[in-house]
């Protein structure tokens, strides 16, 4: 019996380390990848932040002295977090709000559907760094087609990226434009809410207002949960659609004597993502880049976890 | 369900290989650069090859580069130069970070702005040493504001190689048209000039006699002051942008030229007419200004595209206070070090010492890409280009007061700092002068006490 007793639970746990180690090996690529490609940055990251380190000569302890500087006497920080919260408040909003709209009316389309998802999608797939010089020609206040077309019809001719209060404004319509990509996971959606749903909304006398409210958005809530959660992390790292239209628009080139003014014009395009590189390679003060990369990890946890918390009063939880 | 949890003491022996294989990976991290070596075998006449990185890109210059590496090699033919062109600062920055037998052991950039850093960190070596060795006294043989770009706090840890000298181009024709028989020497009469040359036309121009906003492509904030010959910094280190009258007085002239030749609102609608700085369509190449301040390798480019106006250049006008001083302008160019990791810096610093005081190389590769020499020696150079208007820039280039941007421990961050201030007055957002230089002095030390 204690044989028994003794060889069974030896048996069970050989045969559940063989499952762990099973388990582990098929998880082992993603887990490789994970630690060097998150958990090792990320440990590096707040290790550094801590540290005077310029990338060449070895780091030392500087205690608390980077998040100090940056807090308190690097004043772009806070203009960057400023443009940095404006865009993923408004361009997330607008670009969820529109691509959930054309989704809705593509999928209503009779005819021609199939041109209107491709005429709609193609822009998403023009790289970002062509994409913001096309607007950033097509926009130009001087010799612009955009504001030429404006003057014809006597309307006002803002200076869009030339402009700090339309800088954001137009990189917005910029990435509008590059909506396809939430077009269509947005149509997979809609076009997955049962139709038995429509039909009965129409019986019980719903008007399209309360069919989108009522059915629509309950069904389609994760797939909205999910572009917001996505766009705000994307929004966070936003970098190249900036850099290259502040500099496409201010036309300096840079050298010596002559910096490419960050977040041209006036700081208005200034975001976070540019203030690590700065601080990083340019300024080659490694240690006040990684609490600005910090801040940012910290701010795109918070905001994930707080539309998550949020999601059981938003979302369908059948 | 399983509801089997691994009890933490099962977890630590995972949490303390997480925690080692971090600690290495972070140790392996920081590593600084090595200290390289002279002792390569190039002086008795071992055979040695050298990686030289460079960023010229355009087949002019790096015809003209390989052309000067070629007779190198013919005066020392132990010595092998492998030439890798087209690199970018930042990349040679992490290859030099790096280390490794595939490091460069020559860099050249085109910027001066981080020789502060390299000479700091000793990622580029010290060549204070074999200059005194080989008996070179870069005093007597460099320019003195490429010398002070060059080294930091001391350290001669690159050198010039060519340099960019900045004047006035002006428009003959329309000058003519004007009835303004000469180009102006000081500030008062420039801008009476850039008035008389600049023709409304509605909210725009016709042709505007000068841009003198701060995105007008070479108009910034640090090549107005090399006119006044503003330092930047105390000798404490400490900057002196607020302290120093002529950053003030470089700043007001500048709004007061704004304001007189249009304003600054109409002014930038008119830049965005502007095509790009180096192309044919430069506003001065168009004719949409009069004058411009630039450097001289627009000889080569105007003389290429062949404008349908008459041009020559000058040196740009100085302070009304300062009249005496005429001749002078903003002086930057490219630098050469050897990396401190370097095995081979013996055939490293042969290689340099070539490229930067051999006059006959200096002058040839300055005739050939239409840059500045960099030497007292090839400056006076009867082989020098002899063209009137190149001449202009070389005669810049000599002038002892003449001036740069100073090397800084964290690049070109100051000039950032100084520069958004003059964005600020310009466009009229900052009227309190004196609140705004304060400010950007301390944000100015507040960066490189940081940086240090």
């Amino acid at each position: 019996m204690a044989l028994v007793n003794s060889t069974v639970p030896q048996a069970l746990r050989r045969k559940r380390l063989r499952e762990r180690a099973r388990t582990l090996a098929f998880l082992s690529p993603w887990l490789v990848g994970f630690g060097f490609f998150f958990l090792y940055p990320l440990i590096s990251t707040v290790y550094f932040s801590f540290m005077h380190y310029d990338g060449f000569t070895a780091p030392t302890f500087a205690g608390l002295q980077n998040w100090t500087y940056v807090f308190t006497d690097y004043p772009s920080f806070w203009t960057g977090m400023g443009n940095t919260l404006w865009l993923v408040v408004v361009m997330v909003s607008l670009r969820v709000v529109f691509g959930l709209g054309i989704g809705m009316l593509i999928t209503k389309v009779k005819s021609g559907a199939g041109f209107f998802r491709t005429a709609f999608y193609l822009p998403y797939l023009a790289p970002p760094v062509a994409a913001t010089m096309a607007f950033a020609f097509l926009l130009n206040p001087g010799t612009g087609p955009v504001n030429h077309l404006l003057g014809e019809l006597g309307l006002p001719q803002p200076g869009w990226f030339t402009d700090p209060s339309w800088s954001k404004p137009a990189l917005t319509m910029l990435a509008v434009w590059g909506i396809g990509d939430l077009m269509v996971i947005f149509m997979a959606a809609l076009l997955d809410v049962p139709t038995e749903q429509y039909e009965a909304a129409e019986l019980d006398g719903a008007g399209s207002f309360q069919r989108f409210r009522y059915v629509t958005l309950p069904n389609i809530s994760p797939i909205v949960m999910f572009a917001v959660v996505t766009g705000v992390i994307q929004t966070m790292q936003y970098y190249t659609q900036a850099i290259v239209a502040g500099k496409v628009a201010s036309g300096v080139i840079g050298g010596s004597g002559q910096q490419f003014e960050p977040g041209y014009p006036h700081g208005s395009t200034w975001t976070l993502p540019q203030m690590v590189y700065n601080l990083g390679f340019q300024r080659f003060d490694t240690g006040s880049a990684c609490v600005v990369a910090v801040v940012l990890f910290a701010l795109s946890m918070a905001f994930t976890s707080i539309l998550l918390r949020r999601k059981s009063g938003f979302m369908n939880e059948d | 369900m399983d509801k089997t949890r691994r009890s933490p003491l099962a977890r630590r022996p995972l949490a303390a290989l997480t925690a080692a294989a971090c600690t290495a990976l972070l140790a392996t991290a920081c590593t600084g650069t090595n200290s390289g070596g002279g002792q390569d075998g190039s002086a008795s006449g071992q055979d040695v090859t050298i990686t030289f990185w460079h960023g010229w890109s355009q087949d002019n210059e790096v015809k003209a580069i390989n052309d000067n590496v070629a007779a190198f090699e013919k005066l020392h033919p132990n010595i092998h130069v492998k030439v890798v062109g087209n690199i970018a600062d930042d990349k040679a920055e992490q290859a030099l970070r790096a280390g490794g037998p595939d490091a460069p052991d020559v860099v050249s950039s085109f910027s001066t702005d981080n020789v502060g850093k390299f000479c700091a960190s000793h990622v580029w070596a010290d060549l204070g040493p074999m200059l005194r060795k080989d008996g070179i006294d870069p005093a007597k043989t460099f320019p003195s504001a490429m010398l002070k770009y060059s080294q930091y706090q001391g350290n001669q840890c690159a050198l010039p190689l060519l340099g960019d000298a900045y004047g006035l181009y002006y428009n003959k024709t329309a000058f003519a048209a004007a009835g303004i028989t000469a180009p102006p020497k000081t500030f008062s009469e420039f801008a009476e000039d850039a008035a008389k040359l600049t023709v409304p036309d509605g909210d725009s121009y016709k042709q505007l006699g000068f841009m003198p906003n701060y995105h007008g492509y070479e108009t910034a904030i640090a090549h107005y002051l090399g006119q006044y010959g503003s330092s930047y910094f105390g000798p404490d280190g400490k900057s002196n942008v607020a302290t120093d009258p002529t950053v003030a007085a470089a700043l007001t002239w500048q709004k007061q030229l704004v304001d007189r030749l249009g304003g600054f609102e109409k002014l930038e609608k008119y830049r965005t007419t502007f095509g790009d700085e180096f192309s044919s369509k430069n506003p001065f190449t168009t004719g949409q200004v009069a004058m411009s301040l630039d450097g001289e390798w627009r000889t080569a480019s105007l003389a290429e595209d062949k404008p349908d106006f008459e041009w020559a250049t000058a040196p740009f006008p100085v302070p009304d206070d300062q009249a005496a001083a005429y001749g002078r302008g903003y002086q930057t160019g490219t630098i050469v070090g050897v990396a401190n990791g370097s095995k081979k810096q013996t055939a490293a610093w042969t290689f340099v010492k070539y490229l930067t005081t051999d006059t006959d190389a200096v002058v040839s590769f300055a005739n050939a890409i239409h840059n500045v020499p960099s030497t007292l020696a090839a400056l006076e150079s009867p082989k020098l280009d002899a063209d009137a208007n190149f001449r202009t820039f070389v005669d810049i280039a000599k002038n002892p007061n003449s001036s740069t941007t100073p090397a800084s421990i964290n690049g070109g961050a100051y000039q950032v700092s100084l520069q958004n201030l003059s964005y600020e007055v310009e466009s009229g957002r900052q009227t309190d002068l004196g609140a705004g230089l304060k400010a950007t002095a301390e944000e100015i030390d507040a960066a490189v006490n940081q940086a240090k």
